[in-house]
């Protein structure tokens, strides 16, 4: 791929010669393919805030903007499907930016031979899932490709939201002593469909994807300790230690998390040791992860826990200033670890 | 979590490791290896150095059956699976290990039909499902690893699957161990043996090692509490002068190993004359191959192997900290070059690899403030 | 070679006598028991599981013995404690130097 020589074109960084799965994972690769190639030529920022959402301003009022690309394996499971993530995880992507999902539009690409009844399930669960979370679906396209090329169906989901009153998303607004809170339990999702696939022949009654809109609960917190949330992230693909990597990364300061704190279900829990799985890089879809001034934190911490489907909230960790750009968990007999991101999916180990 | 939560709690823990503070002699420098990979790992996860005295130091050993194993074999076997009708199954640990062409993952992203397993069951099974394809399991790991190849070879042909392979990449502890008491560089105190290739083959293996070696060992299981409990068994034989033999792990593990696994083993397996050990060299009788009686479950007879060799680029110190001589960051490559992404050499390359361990837990963290879990 | 997780039989097969259902935190997978053929497990016992294949049974037994040993650490022979009674903050126990 020639690069142009304009000298106001920015340059690529990215210097890959093809794109790997590794790149869609949500880890390091990934960073690297936004940063090094997005980036400078689509969003013409050397060092972009890669948040969930853009802010864009039309007609004077700012609007959140953010879309997402859905192409689960298997497309049903327990707990949800493709088009109930393909709804929640738009509407999630706005929440956490502090924004109140206003509309949906959706493009479908569907693969020839796709019967109609699968079509029309996801269909009406994306129309429960956004009616659930009180958003509207205004208007979306469809695109058929050719037998084999799509893997039944891909949908994309692209949403706005409006800004909630007194919220302001930044990384670099995080501060030494700020705290890290988490809305409940990780890993049911990426466990949940590792085991759906049905290739490595587990099973367990216990397990679901945790599908939701986050909405409610970001608005309890919004509400008690608005001035004080500096950033929120909903960890998908990497999970937590991913989404936690990028804020350390973004902010230069150390986020330390307590190990007896984090929320792993028993079920996700027994998966992950018979796997040789870390929870914290196993996605979730329906958590959240907030960093709050330590003066909001109790009540953001208590509204959260108020909050129907908050029950499970913990505060994790806190911000510190060493080891900077990291994430260090803490053992419960005070060792510790560090905690990077992911490099590409999370694959069982036997070793 | 029965048998995993009670050799996790906290309270004990402390006080195993007070004892371990009693035990230590202040003037004295401890060097314990710990053999296998998977006692690297729970060190690092449970951060067992940060609660050990700074005068007990941990040398990671060579037990890592993926970071052992020569570029050239994932090569090979990656060179039998080029055949569309052929399924290559390994474990989740194979995947991302490159091989010269790319890693599995990367085949498979290249239109490869490759699928982790986590049991040769499974593959077996995958290949009583797709009659119409040959399913070549890539099989890796110590002699704990083996016994279920074996067991997976016999039930192939005592159900009839033809459509089925392995690619026989088994290799032997105890080689190994030798090996690293063989270096020159080498001074260990102590060892912390590998609990589950002990449950396979006991405990008497080790003998000489304390016999010959005059060095203590005790088999030790992979909980924290499990690891700290050794140590202290390591310490107490140290302060008495003592090398013996010692089983942690004996909820688990049977001083005269496992019957029925060794059967297997050498019903299916004989020793290979030689093998090439990524870091160590050719090391004679440290592997296993499949018996001519089972041959037709044999990838290697049943493909003809391209037998590739790759050495690893010579700045690369993979040998030297294998045998503990060097600490993963002593490694020029290390942190520059070489990086769990892109794996120079074989340390790197799986996630319990000394150099992956050292990196993906440690490296970033000589500046953190450590914090006593909040009450 | 080292990932070997307890797990506790739940279901064995009348026609299949290698094969049983494993449960380990209520995620359940067929294990092969052959390995354990000289000693087979029961419905109920606990095995080490590693691939699939089940490894070992699980001494209770020396569970026990061992975490006991552990909280005795530095206390006298005599003391023998349930494995849940930590009371021994309480004894006093001049401290081996």
């Amino acid at each position: 791929m020639a690069v142009a020589t304009d000298s106001t074109t920015p340059k690529i960084r990215f210097r890959e010669p093809q794109i790997e799965m590794a790149h869609g994972a949500g880890g390091i690769a990934s960073r690297r393919l936004v940063e090094g190639l997005f980036a400078p030529l689509l969003f013409r920022s050397p060092n972009p805030a890669l948040n969930d959402a853009a802010s864009v301003e039309i007609g004077g009022v700012r609007l959140a903007l953010t879309t997402d690309g859905f192409v689960v394996k298997p497309l049903r499971f327990p707990g949800g499907s493709i088009g109930e993530l393909a709804i929640n995880g738009t509407v999630n992507d706005l929440a956490v930016s502090g924004a109140k999902p206003e509309a949906i539009v959706a493009s479908f690409v569907l693969e020839a031979g796709l019967p109609t009844e699968m079509l029309e399930a996801e269909v009406r669960a994306m129309a429960n899932a956004a009616q659930q979370a009180g958003v509207a679906v205004v208007a979306g396209d469809t695109k058929v490709v050719e037998h084999g090329k799509a893997d039944y169906m891909y949908i994309s989901t692209t949403g706005v939201g409006s800004y909630l009153p007194g919220i302001h998303i930044d990384a670099h607004s995080v501060r030494l002593g700020d705290k890290v809170l988490l809305s409940g339990p990780i890993g049911d999702h990426g466990i949940t469909i590792l085991l759906a696939r049905g290739e490595l022949d587990f099973e367990a009654d216990d397990l679901r994807s945790d599908t939701r809109s986050v909405f409610p609960l970001v608005q309890a917190i919004a509400r008690e300790a608005a001035p004080g949330i500096r950033w929120m992230r909903d960890p998908t693909r990497g999970g937590v230690a991913t989404s936690l990597n990028e804020l350390a990364r973004d902010c230069g300061l150390g986020i330390h998390i307590f190990e007896g704190e984090i929320p792993v279900r028993d079920t996700v829990r027994g998966a992950c040791e018979l796997l040789g799985l870390d929870p914290l890089h196993i996605a979730n879809e329906g958590q959240f992860l907030a960093v709050v001034a330590p003066e909001y934190a109790d009540a953001a911490y208590n509204a959260l826990c108020q909050c129907s489907g908050g029950e499970s909230a913990v505060i994790l960790g806190e911000v510190r200033e060493q080891p900077a750009g990291s994430v260090l968990v803490t053992t419960r007999y005070g060792g510790s670890r560090i905690v990077d991101m992911l490099v590409g999916d999370p694959l069982p180990r036997i070793c | 979590m029965k048998f995993v939560d009670e050799f996790r709690d906290p309270e004990v823990i402390n006080k195993t490791a007070e004892e371990i503070r009693r035990l230590v002699d202040p003037a004295r420098h401890y060097r314990l290896m710990e053999v296998c990979g998977g006692h690297t790992h729970a060190i690092y996860r449970f951060g067992l150095k940060d609660i050990l005295p700074s005068n007990i130091e941990l040398i990671h050993g060579p037990g890592c059956p993926v970071c052992v194993l020569p570029m050239g074999r994932i090569d090979d076997g990656l060179e039998l699976a080029k055949d569309s009708n052929v399924v290559f199954t390994a474990f989740g640990d194979m995947m991302r290990v490159p091989g010269v062409q790319g890693s599995p993952l990367e085949h498979k992203a290249r239109g490869m039909d490759v699928r982790i397993v986590y049991s040769p069951a499974d593959a077996l099974k995958l290949a009583k499902a797709n009659p119409d394809k040959h399913v070549m399991f890539f099989a890796i790991g110590f002699e704990t690893t083996a016994p279920s190849t074996a067991l997976t070879i016999i039930r192939a042909r005592a159900e009839g699957i033809h459509n089925f392979s392995v690619f026989c990449n088994h290799v032997t502890i105890i080689p190994a161990i030798r090996a690293i008491l063989d270096s020159p560089d080498m001074r260990l105190d102590a060892f912390i043996g590998p609990g589950h290739v002990s449950t396979v083959i006991g405990c008497r293996p080790y003998e000489w090692i304390a016999v010959n070696e005059h060095k203590p060992i005790v088999v030790s299981g992979f909980e924290p509490l499990d690891m700290l409990q050794s140590i202290v068994m390591l310490l107490r034989q140290l302060k008495a002068g003592e090398a013996k033999v010692e089983n942690q792990y004996k909820r688990v593990v049977p001083w005269e190993g496992n019957r029925a696994a060794l059967k297997a083993m050498s019903n299916v397996f004989e020793l290979r004359p030689y093998f090439e050990w990524r870091g160590l060299g050719f090391i004679s009788q440290s592997a296993l191959r499949i018996r001519d009686n089972y041959a037709e479950f044999d990838a290697e007879r049943r493909f003809s192997v391209p037998g590739v060799r790759v050495t690893d680029p010579k700045a690369a110190q993979c040998g030297e900290v294998l045998k503990g001589v060097l600490k993963p960051a002593q490694c020029k490559l290390f942190g520059r070059e070489c990086t769990p992404e892109h794996p120079v050499g074989a340390l790197m390359v799986s996630s319990e690899g000394s150099c992956a361990a050292y990196y993906n837990y440690e490296h970033r963290k000589a500046m953190a403030t450590t914090l006593a879990w909040p009450a | 070679m080292c990932l070997a997780i307890p797990g506790k039989v739940i279901e064995l097969f009348p026609g299949l006598p290698y094969l049983a259902t494993v449960e380990v935190a209520g995620v359940r997978r067929k294990v092969d028991l052959g390995l354990l053929e000289n000693d087979m497990p029961k419905s109920g016992d606990w095995v080490l599981i590693h691939v699939g294949f089940a490894m070992s049974k699980i001494s209770e037994q020396d569970a026990l013995e061992q975490m006991q040993t552990l909280i005795m650490l530095g206390e006298s022979e005599q003391a023998i404690q349930e494995v849940r009674g930590y009371g021994l903050e309480d004894a006093d126990e001049p401290e081996a130097s």
